[in-house]
């Protein structure tokens, strides 16, 4: 993190994970914001005479059981499921880094409370506490948001906050104390940016979680609603025609598979590349 | 003295920190008194565990993770009791008035800010100084300190200099806003000895530079003959002998600050084995009855083991509490 410029360069130059992360995180983001411009047809309309067609010239990917072309759903699609996924991760990242600096920097009867919270929650599997809160929410993004943010701050805290336990007593933070600093100075300046990479990395591969997540929740009819395009919504919709028509399924699936293999390789490129080792 | 000592910096008084262990009390500092004059470098000297960096650290109240149980005795600096101070006197006399430098360089900097941000921070906060004014401060105070091309490496990491350039850049974090009395605690001894000379030498040119007053905290009675005008040697929590350096070292009136320039290696032939001191420093949780130092001591009589050893004036300004003081010394 510390690292001048140029040495910066030098070492994403020998990381090759960063730099195909990088690359298929552009092509990825690239395929979602200028995709669905090249495609020829739109993804919500119905046209029932081209239903259920094989993957061919006219449609790469092949139409689904409304006719919808399964190529420009999936591109459509790519910029909802990343947004969601965005907030499901970031949100947490925030709430959940700032609470375990909190925690673990003052300590005493506020940390204790929070990490048995932390405990309690932990005992249940994230994603089952996830659907069980939308499930008595209501369907919707807004409460999907909700309860990603409820649930999963915890692992931020957690790893936020055990950094935290070593870091306020190294020195540098005892002597920013010494320099007669305030406690928000002390935390925000001179702790969290020594404490929040694992954090960053840690984001990474809760993208990757996430996006199954969201997906399911989709399949499961909880998180977005049709007629949005949304990979998890499409393989549900094609499930009943798989023996069929595979191509409304898989391809959603596929591109499902390309987001967590992007966020696992650059979440592995990011670790080494700020925390080298050695 | 008493014109003199009315005009004291810090005057220490009885200073008693307690910890509380799991169903008992440890007392760390039990009853330390001493003063600081301007300009003065005072040396407090003992082994690990004996309580100098306790004592410290009670004259500016942060223990880091593990406060103690209480504080007792008067603390004055500049002729204010610092026991009535808030939390917002503190900070504002933290580093602004008082600053301290600690043990490990290799630590002590943050490795996420560079340099010259954390130099100039202090300057930003105690003295309201801009951002560029106190930039151009902190690249002054680092080339003071003896940081070669300071200009340019002001907006370097902590990690692309060595143990010694660190403890300057530290030097010049805590003399930045220009404090009447520097703790120096330990500050040479994690550094190679000719680097620690250098520091050494450094420290005592800031303090006739700037006319601050420095408490330098060391298990090297070597270091204290060098630098201190005036020196405490501490054991057990206890301050067992204090008097002016060329007093206490020349003439040192108390068995411990004997056997502690005894096992300096400058003070043994060649051929000859070190004298260590013998036996184990006392468990502070259940110290000996009596003088502390009893059980260690090559002249301890029967009345050592009951009576604690008052303190006693062997020459002016030159006290050792010890009950055999005037024939040691």
């Amino acid at each position: 993190m510390s690292a001048p410029s140029s040495e910066r360069w030098r070492r994403l130059a020998g990381n090759r994970n960063l730099q195909v992360g990088l690359a298929m995180l552009a092509a990825l983001l690239l395929a979602g914001a200028f995709g669905p411009h090249l495609v020829r047809w739109d993804p919500i309309e119905i046209d029932f005479a081209a239903a259920l067609q094989r993957p061919g010239a006219a449609h790469p990917f092949g139409t689904d059981e409304l006719g919808r072309d399964v190529l420009a759903r999936v591109l459509a699609a790519t910029f909802v499921d990343l947004q969601v996924v965005a907030v499901c991760v970031v949100l947490p990242f925030f709430i959940g880094s700032l609470i375990g600096l909190a925690s673990g920097y003052f300590g005493g009867w506020f940390d204790r409370a929070l990490m048995r919270l932390v405990d309690v929650l932990l005992a249940f599997p994230h994603y089952v506490l996830v659907i069980a809160i939308v499930g008595s929410l209501g369907p919707g993004i807004a409460n999907l948001y909700l309860a990603f943010a409820l649930v999963v701050w915890i692992s931020f805290a957690r790893i936020v906050r055990a950094e935290v336990l070593v870091a306020r007593r190294a020195e540098y933070a005892q002597a920013a104390r010494l320099l007669g600093y305030g406690h928000a100075r002390v935390m925000l300046r001179h702790i969290l940016p020594n404490v929040i990479t694992p954090s960053i990395i840690f984001m990474m591969s809760d993208v990757v979680l996430t996006i199954l997540a969201v997906t399911s929740l989709g399949f499961l009819g909880l998180g977005i609603q049709p007629p949005t395009p949304e990979w998890g919504l499409m393989i549900a919709e094609g499930r009943t025609f798989l023996q069929d028509a595979w191509w409304i399924s898989v391809f959603p699936g596929l591109a499902i598979v390309y987001v967590g293999i992007t966020f696992t390789v650059l979440g592995e490129g990011l670790d080494d590349f700020l925390r080298p080792k050695g | 003295m008493s014109a003199v000592a009315a005009a004291s910096l810090l005057e220490v008084e009885d200073l008693r920190v307690r910890f509380a262990l799991p169903g008992r009390h440890l007392v760390a500092v039990d009853g330390v008194s001493f003063r600081i004059e301007p300009g003065e470098v005072f040396g407090l000297v003992g082994e690990s565990g004996c309580g100098k960096t306790v004592t410290c650290r009670s004259l500016i109240r942060l223990f880091g993770g593990s406060p103690p149980k209480s504080i007792d005795g008067t603390v004055r600096f500049a002729g204010r009791d610092l026991g009535t101070l808030d939390a917002r006197e503190w900070s504002a006399l933290r580093g602004s008035e008082i600053s301290m430098i600690f043990q490990d360089p290799m630590t002590s900097l943050n490795p996420t800010m560079r340099v010259g941000a954390q130099i100039a921070e202090g300057l930003q906060q105690h003295r309201g100084l801009g951002a560029r004014e106190a930039r151009a401060a902190a690249i002054d105070m680092l080339g003071a300190v003896g940081v070669p091309a300071a200009e340019r490496r002001h907006h370097e990491y902590p990690h692309a200099f060595s143990g010694g350039m660190r403890q300057r850049v530290l030097i010049a974090i805590a003399l930045a806003c220009r404090p009447k009395l520097l703790i120096a605690d330990e500050p040479t001894t994690a550094l190679d000895v000719t680097v620690q000379d250098q520091i050494l030498k450094l420290i005592l040119k800031l303090r006739a530079d700037l006319g601050m007053s420095v408490l330098l905290v060391t298990h090297d009675i070597g270091v204290v003959a060098q630098t201190c005008d005036r020196v405490a040697v501490m054991y057990a929590g206890k301050i067992v002998e204090s008097g002016t350096t060329a007093q206490v070292v020349t003439r040192p009136a108390h068995p411990y600050t004997r056997a502690l320039l005894a096992a300096l290696p400058a003070h043994t032939r060649r051929g000859e084995k070190l004298r260590p001191i013998d036996g184990e420093p006392p468990n502070l949780a259940q110290p000996p009855a009596g003088c502390r130092f009893h059980p260690r001591c090559a002249f301890a009589v029967e009345a050592c083991r009951a009576v604690v050893p008052p303190p006693i004036e062997v020459e002016a300004g030159h006290r050792s509490a010890c009950l055999r003081a005037l024939e040691i010394g």
